[in-house]
């Protein structure tokens, strides 16, 4: 198996020439949490690429913010659960790989759609709850954007993960401090978010290192260590928008625009080809 | 005859969901309950006492329900959400849409207090719109049955069945006519036979309807009742075939006459077999408080609108 590092460098190619294949698509989240992806795929998730929707007896993984789906496309392509090639289709009519993950066309690895945010914690709940009624050990796990947390569903998750302990749950923010408007201090202040979620009754684990894929398994594991322990897991990541592609870097422009030819061009020259491209 | 008809005792549609769900869990250890704040409206006290911990109390928190409710399904739970009508649709409108109907999970959306007969706590809890916002979701199976034992037999005829599915049930107690006769998902009930006039129903209204055909009877007209429970898929051979026969239609239901149970049947006569058809339904009106009884009448959905409806239909035949 290529590094991780390796690995995620062949996914941020696929990244920008996806939604330059689409001329449309959401590159920054994308390329931010491109690290968070491969090391949960590739590492630390138990998970069967040969895919059956009730994941009976294996970890779970819930893309909440679902706008950074071609992360997820290749994330999911490149670990074995359809073939790389279908990459080529992304948002293109007729394909499984829609604008935002969706389960209507059986796309293996997709277990409910996204798109519409603040929902997916509450389904990453669900599978927690149901995996307890099955005396299941498995772990779920669930990505958000941090303006995601704007929305008001995803404090009412948050309160009722807490009061009933779901303690099966490690969900992640992908903190960047960026949304569609601009920065978000600018645009709706999350306040003190590790403080919100503690008194939300929430284990809080901050990373601030969330593009170095090594320091993101190692926070992984640590979060599985309070697995069992009474309390929904929180991880605040932060990350930069559109990581990897200098011209990219650090900015909200490149949220949900694609690349012409040329910056495509200078963008691929950045990311080493490690697995072959699609 | 249709005034052979008799109730067989009075009871709410909502204490036949309760019961329903209790021997729906006995045969099938994968039902759940979810609700938000409102386990005693919806008569879940006994389902809570045998099944404790397949009860899932989420607070004052519809939403989130619903994508819990959507997120157990994964390992093959079969959840019934609980709340009031207005909160079962309007207020989570957009996670129904994402997270239950685009995603196609199995989740049975059941909505009591819907409609006027809510009565007293007026226009914020009485949706009339929510047969409309639910039969408009792709995938999604709308049922509003009429009585406490077709609402029991419906909730356990949906734990069976694989798909969402909206609900709908009510507050008032209200006479009890089906116990001896079968329900079955998306077949249209027939009360009576007739040439002159269809009455589609659904919900409290199919009693009304029955009790209309009462009087057009004795009047020596001759009336095709006929209960439309299941609104999507609507059972259009039966109602095809009903107007066929007597060439026009009366629909009642306690909803809005746009998007609801009226709606689906004049575009299935449009499409298939044009005729006059009369509503009997909330027109395009926000409801009030008051009892149960005062707003059938001020709305317009009392046994005598439905005879003048039919009167109307039938004057309107060529």
């Amino acid at each position: 198996m290529a590094e991780l590092s390796a690995i995620a460098s062949q996914i941020r190619r696929d990244i920008v020439r996806m939604v330059h294949g689409a001329s449309s698509g959401h590159p920054g989240g994308s390329l931010g949490c491109a690290d968070f992806l491969t090391a949960l795929y590739f590492k630390v998730m138990k998970h069967d690429p040969s895919f059956n929707m009730d994941a009976t007896n294996e970890d779970v993984f819930f893309l909440s913010n679902g706008h950074i789906s071609p992360l997820f496309y290749s994330t999911l392509a490149r670990s074995g659960y359809f073939d790389i090639k279908e990459l080529a289709t992304f948002r293109r009519l007729n394909t499984r790989l829609q604008g935002h993950p969706a389960t209507h066309e059986h796309l293996p690895g997709v277990r409910i759609a996204s798109g519409s945010l603040g929902q997916g914690m509450s389904a990453a709940i669900g599978a927690a709850l149901t995996k307890k009624l099955n005396k299941e050990s498995a772990v779920v796990y669930s990505l958000h954007g941090d303006g995601e947390l704007q929305e008001g569903q995803i404090w009412e998750a948050a309160m009722f993960a807490a009061h009933h302990q779901v303690d099966n749950l490690i969900s992640t923010v992908d903190w960047n401090g960026q949304q569609i408007d601009g920065p978000t201090k600018k645009v709706m202040s999350l306040g003190d978010l590790p403080a919100k979620f503690a008194a939300f009754g929430w284990e809080v684990i901050q990373l601030e290192k969330g593009n170095d894929v090594d320091e993101v398994v190692k926070t992984l594991e640590y979060a599985k260590t309070f697995v069992g322990k009474g309390k929904p897991i929180v991880i605040l990541m932060k990350t930069e928008m559109g990581k990897g592609i200098d011209f990219m870097e650090g900015s909200h422009e490149w949220h949900g625009i694609a690349p012409n030819d040329e910056q495509l061009a200078k963008a691929l020259a950045q990311l080493p080809e490690t697995l072959g491209d699609y | 005859m249709l005034k052979d008809i008799q109730s067989t005792g009075n009871k709410d549609t909502r204490s036949g969901f309760g019961d329903g769900i209790v021997e729906a869990a006995r045969k099938n250890p994968n039902v759940v309950a979810l609700t938000a704040d409102l386990a005693g409206s919806l008569k879940l006290q006994q389902f809570i006492k045998e099944f404790p911990e397949r009860f899932v109390q989420c607070g004052i928190a519809e939403a989130n329900m619903m994508g819990i409710a959507a997120g157990m399904t994964i390992g093959g739970k079969i959840p019934f959400t609980t709340t009031f009508a207005n909160f079962s649709t309007g207020r989570v409108y957009d996670q129904i849409r994402q997270s239950i109907a685009y995603s196609d999970k199995n989740v049975k959306i059941c909505a009591s207090h819907a409609g006027v007969t809510l009565g007293e706590d007026g226009a914020t809890h009485q949706i009339l719109e929510d047969i409309g916002l639910m039969k408009m979701l792709p995938g999604m199976t709308v049922i509003v049955p009429c009585d406490y034992a077709q609402t029991k037999a419906a909730t356990e005829a949906i734990a069976e069945y694989k798909g969402p599915v909206y609900l709908r049930f009510g507050r008032p107690v209200w006479p009890i006519f089906t116990s001896d006769r079968p329900f079955e998902i998306g077949k249209a009930q027939y009360f009576s036979e007739g040439t002159d006039v269809s009455i589609f129903a659904c919900g409290h209204l199919v009693w009304n309807a029955i009790q209309a055909g009462v009087i057009l009877e004795e009047k020596g007209i001759s009336v095709e009742v006929i209960n439309i429970h299941t609104i999507k898929p609507l059972d259009e051979a039966a109602v095809i075939s009903s107007l066929k026969k007597t060439k026009c239609a009366v629909t009642a239901e306690e909803h809005n006459i746009i998007g609801g149970l009226g709606d689906a049947i004049a575009q299935c006569a449009a499409k298939n077999f044009p005729v006059p058809v009369e509503y009997v339904g909330t027109k395009d009106t926000f409801g009030e408080s008051g009892t149960p009884k005062e707003l059938m009448k001020k709305y317009g959905l009392d046994v005598s609108d439905i005879v003048a409806a039919a009167e109307k239909a039938m004057s309107r035949k060529k």
